[in-house]
C-alpha cells in the first residue's frame, strides 16, 4: 500500500509539471491494432475528459521526472526552483499508461522530462519506455515523445520508430528572449533536431511507398509549441515563426501557450498576472486561418499592425480592412472567397457550394445551413436586393456584431485591454 | 394516412418503404410500438422481410453515396420524434430524383437528416471517449452509459478493434441492453442490470486503486488560473457524470 501511495504523490508532482505542455493532439496517426494487442491510434483524437479549465484530457501527459539541470525561468521545473520532486521508473510509466488505457481513460501516452545528467541519458529513458510499450506490452495507441534538444541522432531516430508523434519545444519565439529567460538554451539546438526529424519522417514516408512493409516512422508527425505573454514578442513575430515551422519544418501543429504566472523572477510577468487567454485565443484562430482557409500572414498583421485585434477575430478584422472584397455572392464565388466570409467555416462553405446546384440560395437557406448569419449577412450579396452593407461604415459594423456577440472572456476582457 | 406498425429495427423500416411502394400508399406514420394511436388512421403491420429490404437497401445505394447511405443508417438511431417518416420522405426524394440528393441541404427533409445522423455521430465520439471501464474480479471490463441515442451497436466495433484481447461489456442502463465482446466475437446481451453501478464487493483487487490514481490526475492536470466552468460544462454536460470515474464523488 505504501507504494502505491508513493507512485499516487510521484503522479500529482509529474503531471502537474508537464500540464502547461498544451499538447493534446491524439489522432492523424496510422497505428492499428495487430495480433490482438491493445489498442489503435488509426483514426480521429479521442479527448476523454475536461479539465475545469476546459482543456481536454487525452493523454497521460506526464514527466519522467522535474529533475532538471536547466534553469529555464519561465519553467516550473527550473533548477533553482524550491519544488517537490520525483522521478518514475520505465516500469511505473509502463504500467500506468496500461491500466489507464484498458479503462478507456485515455488515448495514449505524452511523455516528457527534465533533463537529467544529459540529453542523451535522458532521451535513453524516454526512448526505452515506449519500445517496452511497443514491444512487449504489444501497445499500438498513441505516443507522444519530446525529442529532446542535444540528444544524438541515433536516439532521436529510435524514438520515431515507437512514436506517433515527436515534438521539440522552441518555448520561447525569439533568440533575444530565449537567451534572456533561458541562458543555456538557444534556437539552434532546437531547430537541429527538428530538420533531423523533418526529414526522416520525409525519408521514410518515401521508403513506405516502394516498400508497404517498412516500419511507421512518427506517422502523426511533429509539433511544437511556444510560449505567448511571457516576454515582449508582437503578434507578427510569433506568427512569422509559425509560418516558418509549418512551410520549412513541415510540423502538423504549432500549439501556443498562454504564460501563467509561477515565478516571482523579474524578467517574467508578476504572480497574479491574467493568462493571456484571449490573444491565446486569437492565435489559434489565425494558425486556423493559415492552416485551413487559405490565408497569408501578411493579411493578418503586418509592419503597421504587427498584433491581432483582441475585440474581434482576425477574420473579421481582415474582412473589416478590406471592404472592397465585399459583398460576395455565395452563388457565383468560389470555394475560397466564401471561406472568407465572417461567419462561415470551412464545412458551412463546402454545403453552400454543394447546394446551390440544387438552387439558387437566398438568406433564409442560410439561416438553416447552421451559417452564423448575423455576422456573415454584412459581407453578402444576394440577387435580391439586399444592400444592408452599403449602408455602414466599418466601423459601424463592427460594434454592430460585437453588440450581437457576448464574449464568453468579457469578465476579464476589461481589465486585459487597459493593461496595453 | 396509414400506419405501419414495425418491429422496430432498420430492416423493418426498410420492408416498410417496400410496402408503401407495393401497395401505394401515399402518406404513412410509423410506429414501432405496433399499435397506432390514430384512431382514423389504418394500420398495417409489417412483418420484416430480408428479401424486401434488400431491394430497397439496393436501391438506396444506388441513389446515394455510400456516406449518405450511412447517415440515413445513423439518422435512424437519432430517437428523434417521427425519424422513420422523416427518413421515408429522404427515401422518396432520392428515388424521385435523377441526380444524387444529399448536397440539397436547403431542402428541410435532407436537412433534418443531416442533422439526426450528426447527433447520433457526436452521441457515439461522445461515448467512444466517456466509457470507463471497471475491472471485475473475474477479469471482465465493464462499463455502464446511458447515451442521448441509441448508439452501443454503431461503436461496438471500435471498441473490439481497440479492446481485442480483454473481456469486456457495455451496458445502455436506459435501452437495458448491452455489448459484450468475448475476446472472440461481439454479441448483444438482453439483460436487466442496476444502474446502481456494482462497487468494491465485484472488483479486482487493484481496481480501486486506479480509479483513484485517475482522479488524482484528472484533479493535478487542472490549471487553476485558468479556470473556465463554462467550457468544462459545455465539453462534459452533467448528465454523464454518474458514469464518470473522475467526477464520481463517493471514490
Amino acid at each position: 500500500m505504501l507504494l502505491s501511495e508513493r507512485v499516487t504523490e510521484k503522479l500529482e508532482i509529474l503531471a502537474d509539471a508537464a500540464k502547461y505542455d498544451v499538447s493534446c493532439a491524439s489522432g492523424q496517426s496510422k497505428r492499428e491494432n495487430k495480433n490482438k494487442g491493445i489498442g489503435n491510434s488509426s483514426g480521429f483524437g479521442i479527448c476523454h475528459a475536461y479539465t475545469e479549465d476546459g482543456r481536454c484530457v487525452s493523454l497521460l501527459k506526464i514527466l519522467l521526472t522535474n529533475h532538471c539541470i536547466f534553469d529555464c525561468a519561465y519553467c516550473v521545473s527550473r533548477k533553482t526552483n524550491d519544488i517537490k520532486r520525483a522521478a518514475f521508473t520505465v516500469e511505473e510509466v509502463v504500467d500506468i499508461t496500461i491500466s489507464f488505457y484498458r479503462r478507456n481513460y485515455i488515448e495514449g501516452l505524452f511523455l516528457s522530462s527534465g533533463i537529467f545528467s544529459n540529453p542523451d541519458y535522458t532521451m535513453e529513458r524516454l526512448v526505452r519506455i515506449a519500445k517496452k510499450l511497443r514491444k512487449e506490452e504489444n501497445f499500438n495507441g498513441y505516443i507522444h515523445l519530446k525529442a529532446i534538444p542535444g540528444a544524438s541522432d541515433d536516439l532521436i531516430r529510435e524514438a520515431g520508430l515507437y512514436a506517433d508523434r515527436l515534438s521539440v519545444n522552441v518555448e520561447m519565439p525569439t533568440e533575444h528572449s530565449l537567451k534572456l529567460l533561458a541562458p543555456d538554451k538557444n534556437h539552434k539546438d532546437v531547430i537541429k533536431p527538428m530538420t533531423f526529424l523533418k526529414e526522416e519522417i520525409a525519408g521514410r514516408k518515401e521508403e513506405r511507398k516502394i516498400i508497404k512493409k517498412a516500419p511507421l516512422f512518427a506517422p502523426a508527425g511533429q509539433s511544437t509549441q511556444m510560449v505567448i505573454g511571457a516576454t515582449k514578442e508582437t503578434d507578427l513575430e510569433i506568427l512569422a515563426m509559425t509560418d516558418y515551422f509549418y512551410g520549412k519544418m513541415n510540423l502538423r501543429r504549432v500549439y501556443y501557450s498562454g504564460y501563467v504566472p509561477i515565478s516571482t523572477d523579474n524578467r517574467l510577468p508578476a504572480l497574479g498576472t491574467p493568462v493571456p487567454i484571449i490573444r491565446e485565443n486569437r492565435l489559434y484562430q489565425a494558425d486556423w486561418l493559415l492552416r485551413f482557409y487559405g490565408f497569408k500572414v501578411n493579411e493578418l498583421v503586418g509592419w503597421d499592425q504587427p498584433d491581432l485585434d483582441l475585440d474581434i477575430d482576425p477574420k473579421l478584422a481582415w474582412a473589416l480592412r478590406n471592404p472592397e472584397q465585399f459583398p460576395v455572392d455565395i452563388n457565383t464565388a468560389d470555394l475560397e472567397m466564401i471561406k472568407r466570409i465572417p461567419g462561415i467555416g470551412v464545412k458551412s462553405a463546402q454545403r453552400i457550394v454543394q447546394s446551390r446546384r440544387y438552387r439558387r440560395l437566398q438568406p433564409e437557406h442560410l439561416q438553416t445551413m447552421g451559417i452564423a448569419y448575423n455576422r456573415a449577412k454584412y459581407f453578402l450579396a444576394f440577387s435580391t436586393p439586399f444592400s444592408l452593407h452599403k449602408d455602414l461604415t466599418q466601423e459601424q459594423i463592427k460594434q454592430q456584431i460585437l453588440k450581437l456577440q457576448q464574449s464568453k472572456y468579457e469578465k476579464n476582457f476589461s481589465s486585459q485591454l487597459t493593461m496595453f | 394516412m396509414t400506419t405501419l406498425a414495425y418491429d422496430g429495427t432498420f430492416e423493418g423500416w426498410l420492408t416498410a418503404v417496400f410496402e408503401i411502394y407495393e401497395y401505394k400508399f401515399d402518406d404513412v406514420e410509423f410506429s414501432a410500438e405496433g399499435v397506432s394511436s390514430n384512431m382514423f388512421s389504418m394500420d398495417r403491420e409489417v412483418i420484416t422481410d430480408p428479401r424486401k429490404a434488400g431491394r430497397v437497401k439496393q436501391g438506396l445505394q444506388q441513389r446515394l453515396s455510400p456516406q449518405g447511405y450511412q447517415q440515413l443508417y445513423q439518422a435512424f438511431y437519432s430517437e428523434e420524434e417521427k425519424i422513420e417518416r422523416q427518413m421515408w420522405l429522404y427515401a422518396r426524394y432520392a428515388f424521385a430524383s435523377k441526380i444524387n440528393i444529399e448536397g440539397d441541404q436547403r431542402n428541410p427533409v435532407v436537412w433534418n437528416i443531416y442533422k439526426a445522423a450528426q447527433k447520433v455521430r457526436r452521441e457515439s465520439h461522445r461515448m467512444k471517449a466517456f466509457v470507463r471501464f471497471q475491472l471485475t474480479r473475474d477479469q471482465l471490463y465493464y462499463a455502464m452509459v446511458e447515451p442521448d441515442c441509441d448508439v452501443l451497436t454503431l461503436i461496438a466495433r471500435h471498441f473490439s478493434d481497440r479492446y481485442a484481447d480483454q473481456r469486456w461489456l457495455i451496458y445502455d442502463g436506459k435501452r437495458k441492453y448491452g455489448i459484450y465482446y468475448n475476446l472472440e466475437k461481439l454479441s448483444v446481451v438482453e439483460m436487466t442490470f442496476h444502474t446502481s453501478t456494482p462497487g468494491v464487493e465485484v472488483w479486482d483487487e487493484k481496481e480501486l486503486f486506479f480509479q483513484k490514481l485517475w482522479q488524482r490526475y484528472f484533479g493535478s492536470v487542472n490549471i487553476q488560473a485558468r479556470k473556465n466552468m463554462k467550457l468544462h460544462l459545455q465539453h462534459m454536460p452533467k448528465r454523464y457524470w454518474r458514469h464518470l470515474t473522475e467526477k464520481r464523488v463517493e471514490l
